[in-house]
């Protein structure tokens, strides 16, 4: 399922990676912070979601093409720097674009430097990979993470006018428990079969 | 999966050789440049959408009124009750005032200050109220800021004398004004910003149309 080795798998295996097996949110647990204060309506979800792919594609390709040139015991300070410059460019470039969504979504854009999700690409997956692979894994856990952002708003954003506790950060919780159910759900039907 | 199984570090653990520094380096600098260079190529843009946004604020709560100077750049600080100076518009025409956009933050909402622009004439009346910005939670106190605002469109028309002072209040609390339903709270901060403005203006009219504007380019 999860390819170890980059060289011996295909670009289609490297995205599908992070938008199935591994996506983050439902299957590796982590980035939750944004993902539970952000999905309030698929397009503040769908912003951040944006920013956040911004954000990891380029951060693994630049990571994945200086890793060579920095030890191992610097690694850590020098990706973190690199991911927060990466952050403050995506936060700039959204304010000046796309003023609007940047009222409603702003606040948690700088907060993207603190998304684990990023910092776990880039030292577990771009620091031993090339550029190229690099850029696949953080488009497919991107990618991933949008649709999992835009999706858990679109359905907020539904059944909030009904259902008030889908509007709270707690209906946030119950709603992201019941997809991780329901993919779990999905994954285990298929092993079975 | 460990990371260090896959770790061929070119340089030895430990060594703070050329190497390293020439690595850090090249991080440092190109996160000097990523952040210089694209600060360099939004600032502009960034500062017209700011200004922009104000202007559009600021005609929104001033339906229908005549003015001849520019609202957003005749600014003064002022403190109007939220511990620090906030903006105040004025509006004028052939020098004389005709209404003023004064900003409020209200603290009580329900999940953090709310801010507003509310357009008051020079004789008291609100002539328009709109949120700026606010963090009510979706689907129930952020209906305070919907879009046609038919809830702020009942604070309208009305002044210190009308209703009352001490009716300035929901209805729940005694007052004269209907709270959106199930927001109980965000509307009575709202109500409370609305409130704190009219009766600012009110003891401080002279003062806010007096005051010399800041310079330009001022924070």
């Amino acid at each position: 399922m999860t390819p170890d080795n980059a060289s011996n798998s295909s670009a289609g295996q490297l995205l599908a990676e992070g938008l199935w097996w591994n996506t983050p949110g439902l299957a590796a647990l982590i980035g939750l912070c944004p993902l539970l204060a952000v999905s309030t309506s698929f397009a503040a979800g769908f912003a951040l979601g944006l920013a956040s792919l911004a954000v990891l594609c380029s951060s693994n390709v630049l990571i994945a093409a200086l890793a060579p040139w920095i030890a191992p015991r610097f690694r850590l300070p020098a990706f973190l720097l690199l991911i927060a410059a990466l952050v403050t460019t995506v936060d700039l470039l959204f304010e000046a674009r796309w003023f609007d969504l940047y009222g409603q979504v702003g606040l948690f854009v700088p907060l993207i430097v603190t998304n684990c999700l990023i910092l776990a690409r880039g030292e577990s997956f771009a620091a031993h990979h090339g550029v190229w692979p690099a850029f696949l894994d953080g488009l497919g856990y991107g990618l991933g993470f949008i649709t999992l952002l835009a999706g858990l708003g679109a359905l907020r954003e539904v059944l909030a006018p009904g259902l008030l506790v889908a509007a709270l950060p707690a209906g946030a919780f119950f709603l992201l428990a019941a997809l991780v159910a329901l993919r779990q759900l999905v994954v285990s039907r298929r092993g079975a079969a | 999966m460990s990371a260090g199984n896959h770790d061929q570090p070119l340089v030895r653990h430990g060594a703070a050789g050329p190497r390293n520094l020439a690595g850090l380096a090249v991080v440092l600098l190109l996160a000097v440049l990523l952040i210089g260079g694209t600060w360099q190529y939004t600032r502009q843009r960034i500062a017209d959408n700011g200004a922009r946004q104000i202007l559009a604020g600021i005609s929104v709560v001033l339906p229908g009124i005549l003015y001849d100077n520019e609202p957003n750049k005749d600014r003064v600080l002022q403190d109007t009750g939220a511990g620090r100076p906030l903006p105040i518009y004025r509006a004028r025409r052939n020098g004389s005032p005709v209404a003023a956009v004064v900003t409020v933050s209200a603290p009580d909402g329900y999940v953090g200050p709310i801010r507003m622009l509310v357009g008051i004439a020079a004789d008291g009346r609100v002539l328009g109220v709109r949120i700026t910005a606010h963090q009510e939670t979706h689907g129930i106190g952020a209906a305070i800021a919907t879009e046609p605002p038919t809830w702020l469109a009942g604070f309208v028309g009305r002044s210190l004398t009308d209703p009352p002072e001490a009716r300035w209040n929901l209805r729940t609390d005694g007052g004269e004004f209907d709270a959106i339903a199930g927001a109980t709270v965000s509307s009575r901060a709202t109500l409370a910003g609305v409130r704190t403005a009219v009766q600012y203006f009110n003891t401080h009219r002279d003062e806010i149309f007096s005051t010399p504007a800041l310079p330009a380019g001022t924070p």
